[in-house]
């Protein structure tokens, strides 16, 4: 740890990502040594894997000191970055991308392990979903090979997930009812139909079927059946049942860290935005809610909890490299709801959009380019701003 | 409403395996035929067929879409051991299908594990694996001129890469260059009678109302220029938008290489 320690301060570490760099650039063996002796927990999912770790951080600091990496840099580097922040910190909670996860996991050997959501993002980048799986299930068998195994926290519902872990022994299975089922039609196992109905799914081809959970959330409860039942209410600042999903993630990996459900969950409360998530911001007059989603999945979410009309919704979409180039899921996502109200199509893909809102039959005004400024052309007033990764980031770095 | 729309019966569009090859928005193909032709007036009906389903015979339009390995493999024996879309086709019906539904529609692709799958050989072409980088970016396409469909704009990403037999007719020819992969096929996807395969994604028909309109029309016995014209102003755009990228360069390419970019220049 000296050594990390010295290490780090030499390239200006101290919770920066250029440091993260640098030091992992000095020595490929920095992320092992900072994380050794430590207790970490890694989050990784396609979809709230930043809330989750921030409603895990909080939960954990009710036990003592904790670093994150809260403002989501969840590549190597920010991991480094993060655990070099504060070398006397002996508990981690960190957001570890979805795609990296396997190549760290050994390096961090995390005590727990959640593993919330898998979906299809950024799909150019990344190849298909089922390929991230496929790095899960090979790492969790590296991570036992390697006497590392962690306890793992997975998604009962998502049979993608369940797939990845289900040699594992060590698992808290936790239903969330995954709203979300179009990308798991097809079994990651052996390719035959999976059967969804209200709460269960399994595969019509082979075993593979939805565990007996140990954790249930239903409406604002979380129900411990490991636990006699025990039932825990959350009561949190962020909207939508999807968040509801991450706490109880959250709550279950803050329990095998020695944290008390009911504590765990009255340090949530006050988590009211994430990295500029949820957040409201004003603009001359404009209240604009601040709303992210980068995927179907997400924007399924997203537009859950879009306040009711005539509060207009400006939708933006960017095709950047970190968005993914290929902009085709737009033709996934249920714009339909949006019909009868006010909306703007904007961000740098806005034609792209307005093309799916057109036969979504959702009367629209574009404007191509900036969501702040599409906010700027309506009265003063609320608005939601729904955008994705970096016509997102943009609006944040405007505000 | 056109005079030829009293009396009759619905165009049925069947949506092949929206479970198994749904990865790329391909959903929106069959909502855009939906549409076009009801804002029409003619009537239509959407059939989803799911793995579990049976397919129907007696579709007029059939779409199917891209996805990974294992469900391909799937989706090519459903077709398979059912026939009916060999049947369908026999009788006149129109396929649209692409990426790893246009590779279906060929002798064999190439399977998980790289095994070699049969596909239903409606198309006389063949795809093996690229040798090279995935197939990603922008694409132009001067469609065949039979068609009467234009130019074509999409965005492709695959790793098959698809030869065409004599009896398959190229889509189109490439604008441009398309550089990745050892091959650099200067043709795009291919069709035979009213069987359409492509790798153009966007969704395709979202971005080339012409080419939806062709559909329409053969299930309709009509020729596209009968059809009534609708408001495609929101599509222009994007039809603009997306030309100008892929011709300045900014085809979402990356950085081709020194050979390629050289190339380039010359053929400009």
């Amino acid at each position: 740890m000296r050594g990390a320690a010295r290490l780090a301060r030499a390239a200006g570490l101290g919770g920066s990502v250029i440091g993260g760099h640098l030091g992992l650039r000095l020595d490929p063996g920095l992320l092992a040594k900072l994380a050794a002796g430590r207790r970490i927990v890694t989050v990784s999912a396609t979809n709230g894997k930043t809330t989750t770790t921030n409603l895990l951080a909080a939960a954990l600091a009710t036990a003592g000191p904790v670093v994150s990496n809260t403002q989501g840099s969840n590549l190597a580097t920010g991991l480094a970055a993060a655990l070099a922040g504060d070398l006397t910190v002996a508990r981690a909670a960190l957001e570890v991308d979805e795609a990296t996860l396997a190549a760290t996991a050994v390096d961090l050997a995390p005590s727990t392990m959640v593993l919330a959501n898998l979906s299809r993002d950024q799909l150019d980048r990344y190849g298909e979903v089922r390929i991230v799986a496929e790095k899960w299930r090979r790492m969790l068998a590296e991570l036992r090979r390697v006497e590392k195994a962690p306890h793992v926290v997975a998604n009962a519902d998502d049979p993608l997930v369940t797939w990845s872990v289900a040699e594992h022994a060590e698992v808290t299975w936790v239903s969330v009812s995954s709203p979300w089922t179009a990308d798991a039609l097809v079994c990651p196992d052996c390719a035959a139909p999976v059967i969804h109905s209200a709460s269960d799914w399994h595969c019509t081809g082979c075993d593979l079927a939805r565990p007996a959970p140990d954790v249930s959330l239903v409406d604002h409860t979380a129900t411990f059946h490991d636990d006699g039942d025990r039932a825990v209410e959350l009561d949190l600042a962020l909207p939508g049942t999807f968040n509801l999903a991450n706490a109880t993630m959250a709550l279950a990996a803050a329990r095998i860290e020695g944290v008390d459900p009911a504590v765990a969950a009255g340090a949530m409360t006050t988590t009211a935005e994430v990295s500029g998530r949820y957040a409201t911001i004003e603009s001359a007059g404009r209240h604009i809610r601040l709303l992210m989603a980068k995927n179907p999945a997400g924007w399924q979410s997203s537009l859950g909890i879009v306040a009711p009309p005539p509060t207009p919704v400006v939708v933006a979409i960017n095709a950047r490299v970190a968005d993914g180039r290929d902009p085709s899921w737009l033709w996934d996502v249920p714009f339909e709801r949006l019909a009868g109200r006010q909306v703007i199509a904007a961000g740098e893909r806005a034609e792209d959009l307005a093309v799916r809102l057109h036969y979504g039959g959702v009367d629209h005004t574009l404007h191509v380019g900036s969501a702040l400024d599409a906010c700027l052309t309506l009265p003063a007033g609320p608005v939601d701003l729904v955008a994705n990764y970096t016509a997102f980031a943009d609006t944040l770095a405007a505000r | 409403m056109s005079p030829s729309v009293r009396g009759r019966s619905p165009i049925r569009i069947v949506q092949l395996f929206g479970d198994l090859l749904g990865t790329y928005g391909d959903g929106g193909n069959a909502l855009v035929l939906e549409r076009r032709a009801a804002w029409r007036g003619f009537p239509v009906t959407r059939v989803d067929v799911t793995a579990l389903d049976a397919i129907p015979r007696d579709g007029d339009i059939y779409v199917i879409g891209g996805g990974e390995d294992g469900p391909q493999s799937r989706a090519a024996r459903l077709l398979a051991e059912s026939g009916a879309l060999d049947e369908a086709v026999d009788a006149g019906a129109a396929v649209l299908a692409v990426c790893a539904g246009f590779q279906i529609m060929g002798h064999s692709f190439v399977g998980p594990d790289d095994t070699t799958v049969d596909g239903l050989g409606l198309l006389d072409v063949t795809t093996t694996r690229s040798r090279g980088p995935r197939i990603v970016g922008e694409v132009l396409v001067d469609a065949d001129p039979t068609l009467g469909v234009g130019r074509l704009t999409g965005y492709e990403n695959h790793a098959g890469v698809t030869r065409l037999g004599a009896a398959a007719t190229p889509l189109g020819r490439v604008v441009g260059t398309r550089t990745d992969g050892p091959v650099a096929a200067r043709t795009e996807g291919a069709f035979d009678g009213r069987v359409v395969g492509t790798y153009l994604h966007g969704p395709v028909l979202a971005r080339n109302p012409t080419l939806a309109d062709r559909l329409l029309a053969w299930a309709l016995d009509l020729e596209p220029g009968d059809l009534d014209p609708l408001d495609d102003a929101s599509i222009d755009r994007l039809r603009a938008a997306r030309t100008a990228a892929a011709l300045s360069g900014d085809a979402d390419r990356g950085d081709p290489g020194p050979l390629v970019r050289i190339r380039r220049r010359l053929s400009r």
